[in-house]
């Protein structure tokens, strides 16, 4: 059987953060009590206009900065008509022909296999990013055959980040909007938590034989986790692969990740293709981006975003931590994707070096393997350790000191992890775990072993 | 001398104490009463006003008021939003709508003291040339009720009387127009997209004026189309359309299509040497179906000028004839997108159709809509189609950007200002005018006007004289853009020099007896 080529597209919005809304001062905030956050605009009443938030923006900026792109320093906003509840205006304002920034890419790592022992790095093409409008919430209630409506969300800003077709597979994707996410996190542009719907993913995916065309591609939503992620995007080329094999064909078709059943099922129809009858939108002329050069004198400030300035204030991206983290401590670079990985654990990491004689290279492991399997067992977050970091850095200093062993250490990790509020020179004592540094005594404990096992000894004597 | 008087004589006579703000209000809201038949008004908002009224009394009392505009009345066109009083554009849409908000324009005027009367009667949604196409009804204009026109009709028939016979206001601004005209206000605000401020100034004998696109925020104006609608400003007289417009202009941070220039209100000078001028005639605007009196009133007027020593010149604006097409597509476009915000859900009319949304929606749009609104919405989604999409709208665009150009050179060649007619004829009776269909009207009625809302440029429109009917006739001025001043002052001179009469209304009131008009008699 000739082999297949899975292609992975992603789309993915990212909901900015920010305190008021794309276009009007509305303000912006998870889980508030229903259409509480309205504004004029937001709920569309006629008459109303839309004013740009120069913090989103500055968010979209900075993030296509950060992705290496290209920024436009002439983008233009428009109308993308369709009718649904949650859409008070009919149509969305959003940057159909020319986006704010283009052509960028993102740089992942994968572990070649699942030991963490071997790392790639892979690239992906950013093909642009664009500003736009999120739609409001619409919950469909069937058995008193009404929908509710919650514009609490309409009008909140999105950047859309759309990665080129160019990975292969659920792992790839996934290890790709992790490091998204880090990024986005690390700007301050978005908080990008999916659970709280900040960052959702759409999958395109075809595929193909080499040498071929692409294969007719469908769109993956729903999809509610990064983990969930890799899992749809596996299913849907499993799907396919077999689906052609079996001389069936692809229909370019949306499709839902259904996370109980793990597979991905056709989504209500949408009645053919949606003919959305783009339209520039009036109301808001070209925006105008500037840098150092560009930048007129007499210019007011308020009005105005430098890209250059934006530039020149961007934090330390992940991959910059990561090889400074490499340097500094001398850890691997595997250590140092697990340790951003997980929120505060670098810091936590960090923090514990700082108080201990023990080498940052041995720290790594207790962080590592027993500090996070502790939490993952028990799903708690790093901030939510029940032992701190004074705490491990003075277990860490009685095991570098020798006086307990590392056994023992591990013993008293345990105790610790009760959180009953010893200190783990406390638990040594109490569980008498010290080293017996003295040779004498050592060998008087030997000598009261072998005395009371007279015939044991003898048996070893004799063969 | 009061009524017919500009905003200058009552804003001394209020300061002067000969009137209060209280009178004033009540003659003018007993007079909207008295012309009750003219439909020039949708709502009254006699409250309100009253209370406004009373308020400015009292400021003038103090010594203290907000300015020129203070205590005087307006009227507002019924597509502006304003805050407790119903906004219907005319439409069954939004039948009882009450906003939560003020226009930026209405909260100008309100700043300054003025009386808010009530909002004015329109074509349903903006949508028309006649304001014959409401709801609510159509507006009549008042000349239809003057001695001037009544003695230059001839009866048909024993039978016939007034009430067959009068003119339509012209549209879209048709109420706010006639409220001018019959003295119920001093002044109204319209809406100018293709001309509905200027078109039915010119048939109502009164000043339109159109300023530059982004002069004047559109903040709270409901749209009809966001790219060439303006606030427009109608009074009796220039100096007055100067006082309202230094009151409006600036920018809006509400409105990011206003621009960021400072704007600095102006007085108009008495102009009284226009050797200097440059006056264009545009050979296009000699267009068919123009009425020979108009043709006529045209070539007296640019003689004036000649006369008084300004060069008038003939220019050519080649693109003119297309602007027509360019409109339809461009207008219907933006109405399509921006009539689809009118779904039942957040506010308006909302059909008791309930099988599903999309019933819901295409149900309340069939009935809150009427045909001229539904025809362009389904005009313009075509357009905007995929696939048609570079044929029409893109083309339009094009067009759009010849058109503006072809300004931009004849400005650039040394001409000032533009001379052209406002109308191709003078009111036509509304017996006759609904025999064609109101995209036809529109067709025929914006072509000299259509053209300044291409090129965002500032446009007024001057009564002219009377025609053999004894019906207003309008001329128009085009200026460069944010030009305000230049254009009110030659628009200024020119009002001068031709001394539009006044009108003299005449009116047999069924219930309330015969009134002749009131310029004596109610204000003084």
């Amino acid at each position: 059987l000739a082999p297949w080529v899975p292609v992975v597209g992603l789309e993915i919005h990212a909901q900015i953060s920010s305190n008021s809304k794309l276009f009007s001062g509305s303000q912006v905030q998870f889980a508030a009590p229903p259409n509480s956050l309205v504004s004029f605009f937001d709920a569309s009443l006629p008459g109303t206009l839309p004013v740009l938030n120069r913090r989103c923006v500055e968010a979209a900026v900075m993030t296509g900065l950060a992705l290496n792109c290209s920024i436009n320093k002439k983008s233009l906003f428009d109308r993308k008509h369709y009718f649904y509840a949650d859409l008070p205006a009919g149509y969305q304002i959003t940057q159909q022909r020319v986006p704010i920034a283009v052509n960028g890419s993102l740089s992942y790592s994968l572990c070649i296999d699942n030991k963490m022992s071997q790392m790639v790095t892979k690239t992906v093409r950013i093909k642009q990013i664009q500003l736009e409008q999120d739609s409001g919430k619409s919950l469909h209630d069937d058995t008193r055959s009404q929908t509710l409506v919650d514009l609490n969300r309409a009008g909140v800003g999105l950047m859309e980040v759309v990665m080129e077709p160019d990975m292969c597979c659920g792992e790839e994707a996934a290890a790709a909007v992790r490091e998204l996410q880090l990024i986005l996190q690390t700007l301050g542009s978005s908080q990008a938590v999916m659970a709280e719907g900040q960052l959702r993913v759409d999958a395109n995916v075809s595929v193909h034989h080499p040498g071929e065309h692409y294969g007719v591609r469908t769109e993956v939503k729903n999809i509610n986790s990064v983990r969930f992620l890799a899992k749809a995007v596996d299913y849907e080329i499993q799907r396919q692969i077999e689906e052609l094999q079996n001389g069936g064909t692809i229909l370019n078709e949306t499709r839902a990740f259904d996370s109980k059943l793990g597979c991905t099922v056709p989504m209500r129809d949408k009645e053919g293709k949606q003919d959305y009858r783009f339209m520039p939108e009036p109301n808001l002329p070209p925006l105008i981006l500037y840098d150092a050069k560009s930048l007129p004198a007499n210019m007011n400030h308020q009005q105005v975003v430098n890209i250059d300035w934006i530039h020149e204030r961007l934090p330390d991206l992940p991959s910059v931590k990561r090889a400074k983290l490499v340097e500094r401590y001398g850890i691997l670079p595997e250590h140092s994707f697990t340790l951003l990985n997980e929120d505060g654990l670098t810091e936590f990491f960090e923090n514990v070096v700082k108080q201990t004689q023990m080498k940052p290279k041995k720290v790594i492991g207790w962080i590592l393997n027993d500090l996070l399997s502790y939490l993952k067992q028990h799903s708690l977050t790093v901030e939510e350790s029940p032992v701190s970091s004074i705490l491990l850095a003075d277990l860490l200093n009685l095991l570098e000191k020798k006086e307990i062993s590392s056994t023992a250490a591990k013993q008293v990790l345990a105790e610790l992890w009760k959180g009953e509020g010893k200190t783990p020179l406390e638990i040594v004592k109490e569980k008498k775990l010290e080293l017996i540094q003295d040779q004498k005594e050592l060998e008087r404990i030997c000598q009261a072993v072998i005395d009371g096992q007279e015939n044991e000894v003898i048996m070893m004597v004799l063969g | 001398a009061l009524k017919g008087g500009s905003r200058f004589q009552v804003s001394a006579a209020l300061k002067e104490g000969r009137v209060t703000p209280t009178e004033l209000c009540q003659r003018c809201l007993s007079l909207i009463k008295s012309t009750k038949f003219l439909n020039a008004y949708i709502t009254v908002a006699e409250e309100t006003a009253l209370k406004q009224a009373e308020e400015s009394e009292k400021r003038y009392g103090r010594g203290q008021p907000l300015g020129v505009l203070d205590g005087i009345p307006v009227a507002v066109k019924d597509n502006f939003n304003t805050a407790g009083i119903e906004t219907t554009c005319a439409s069954n849409m939004l039948k009882g709508y009450i906003s939560p908000y003020n226009a930026t324009v209405v909260q100008k005027l309100l700043d300054q003291g003025a009386v808010l009367l009530g909002k004015t009667n329109l074509d349903e949604f903006a949508m028309g040339s006649g304001s014959t196409d409401g709801v609510f009804g159509p507006v009549r204009n008042p000349w239809s009720y003057s001695r001037q026109y009544k003695e230059k009709s001839v009866p048909k028939s024993h039978s016939e009387d007034e009430e067959s016979n009068w003119v339509i206001t012209g549209g879209s601004s048709g109420g706010s127009a006639a409220a001018v005209s019959s003295f119920t206000c001093f002044a109204a605000l319209g809406s100018d997209t293709g001309g509905s401020t200027r078109n039915p100034a010119a048939h109502c004998g009164v000043v339109g004026l159109k300023p530059t696109y982004g002069l004047i925020s559109r903040h709270g104006l409901i749209p009809l189309v966001n790219s060439m609608d303006v606030p427009g400003i109608l009074t009796r007289c220039v100096d007055d359309a100067a006082v309202v417009l230094g009151t409006l202009a600036g920018h809006d941070p509400k409105d990011s299509t206003t621009i960021q220039d400072n704007f600095k209100p102006f007085e108009l000078p008495n102009l009284t040497d226009v050797s200097k001028l440059s006056i264009g005639i545009p050979k296009e605007y000699h267009a068919p179906g123009l009425s020979s009196e108009i043709l006529s009133l045209w070539s007296k007027a640019a003689d004036l000028f000649k006369n008084a020593g300004a060069k008038v010149i003939e220019v050519s604006l080649p693109h003119t004839r297309y602007s027509i097409v360019c409109y339809h597509v461009l207008c219907t476009a933006e109405v399509a997108s921006n009539m689809a915000r009118f779904d039942g859900l957040e506010y308006g009319h909302r059909s008791d159709m309930n099988k599903s949304t999309e019933s819901m929606y295409a149900a309340t749009r069939r009935e809150g809509f009427n045909d001229v609104v539904r025809g362009r919405i389904l005009s313009g989604n075509y357009f905007l189609l995929k696939q048609n999409y570079e044929n029409y709208f893109v083309k339009a665009q094009k067009v759009r950007r010849l058109i503006a150009n072809d300004f931009v050179k004849v400005f650039g060649s040394g001409v000032d200002i533009l001379l052209t007619p406002t109308t191709l004829s003078d009111a036509v009776p509304y017996m006759e005018f609904i025999k064609e269909d109101n995209r036809t009207r529109s067709a025929q009625d914006d072509i000299l006007t259509q053209a300044a809302n291409m090129a965002g440029l500032p446009a007024i429109s001057v009564p002219t004289g009377l025609s053999e009917r004894g019906l207003p006739v309008g001329l128009q001025f085009i200026g460069q853009s944010f030009q305000e001043k230049q254009l009110l002052t030659v628009a200024k001179w020119f009002e001068k020099q031709v001394k539009f009469p006044m009108i003299e209304l005449e009116v047999k009131r069924h219930n309330h007896g015969a009134f002749q008009h009131q310029k004596s008699a109610s204000l003084s």
